[in-house]
């Protein structure tokens, strides 16, 4: 039984730290701040959920798991409320979103840290 | 009312959740400021079907689930597509209709949507959602369909 649990958890808490890697990853290699907001909706949904879960797996049913998984409940609530607030601040900026087509080919580099949505932002109409 | 006592009632659980003392003093406190924050509340107009939802307590139960699993789903999906070695984003700003009646409704689904990595909603306007999705072709209609019926099931609300 206690090994279960230690390797659910293990497992759990993994995951989670994968899922935060790949995020920070998205956040360099991704082109534009849009497609860059995909990459941190990871980080704070199964990075930050797998992590707690791992820690409320480990920790057992008592009062501090509870306390854990409101910890999760808020940052869920709250998180797509902050990721909204960045896109709409990105638009209203007159910024606009990177697109194959649009700008450039940095979609094939790879690399990919060139900021070229924000080249296109100059000649964006700010509202 | 009845809505008053059911925000009294979840403040007052969160409140001894947190807190799990049980001398006369800290649960008096704990009664009190929850009395005040429902009396503000009163006050300011927000004990509603949209700021108490209890109605949909219930729904959920049925609808987080799902919508953790496809969470879980479409990270696995952001994550293969950042680690592949070619970078194969293909983003654009695609439109969602949406059946729900109630701005709730609307809400829950606007943040459903951006709680999946992969799309976020950038704007509302009436029963037009505009999305940005990293990959415009993945978006084919359906699974939004699918989120779409459920929060509208979720809201509940009658046809008006």
């Amino acid at each position: 039984m206690e090994q279960t649990v230690t390797v659910l958890s293990w497992a759990l808490l993994l995951g989670g730290a994968f899922f935060l890697l790949t995020g920070s990853l998205g956040m360099v290699r991704l082109p534009d701040v849009f497609t860059r907001m995909h990459a941190a909706g990871m980080t704070d949904t199964m990075g930050a959920g797998m992590i707690v879960v791992g820690l409320a797996v480990y920790n057992g049913a008592d009062l501090v798991t509870v306390r854990l998984l409101l910890i999760l409940a808020f940052l869920w609530f709250t998180s797509p409320i902050a990721t909204h607030a960045v896109a709409k601040a990105a638009l209203s900026g007159g910024l606009r979103p990177y697109t194959l087509g649009g700008v450039g080919a940095a979609a094939d580099g790879g690399g990919g840290a060139r900021d070229d949505g924000a080249e296109s932002a100059e000649g964006g109409v700010p509202s | 009312m009845n809505r008053a006592v059911w925000l009294w009632g979840i403040l007052f659980a969160l409140w001894v959740v947190l807190s799990w003392h049980f001398t006369t003093l800290l649960l008096g406190f704990g009664v009190a400021t929850c009395v005040i924050a429902v009396w503000v509340a009163m006050r300011m107009g927000t004990l509603d079907r949209e700021s108490v939802p209890v109605h949909l307590i219930l729904r959920a139960f049925a609808y987080v689930p799902w919508l953790v699993w496809e969470i879980f789903k479409s990270n696995v999906r952001v994550a293969r597509l950042i680690l592949a070695p070619r970078l194969r984003v293909d983003p654009s700003i695609v439109h969602f209709f949406a059946s729900q009646r109630t701005d709730l409704g609307r809400f829950i689904y606007a943040n459903s949507i951006t709680l999946t990595p992969g799309t976020v909603t950038t704007g509302i306007v009436g029963d037009d959602f505009e999305v940005h999705a990293i990959v415009q072709s993945e978006i084919d209609g359906s699974e939004e369909n699918d989120m779409n019926r459920r929060v509208t099931w979720l809201e509940g609300e009658a046809a008006p």
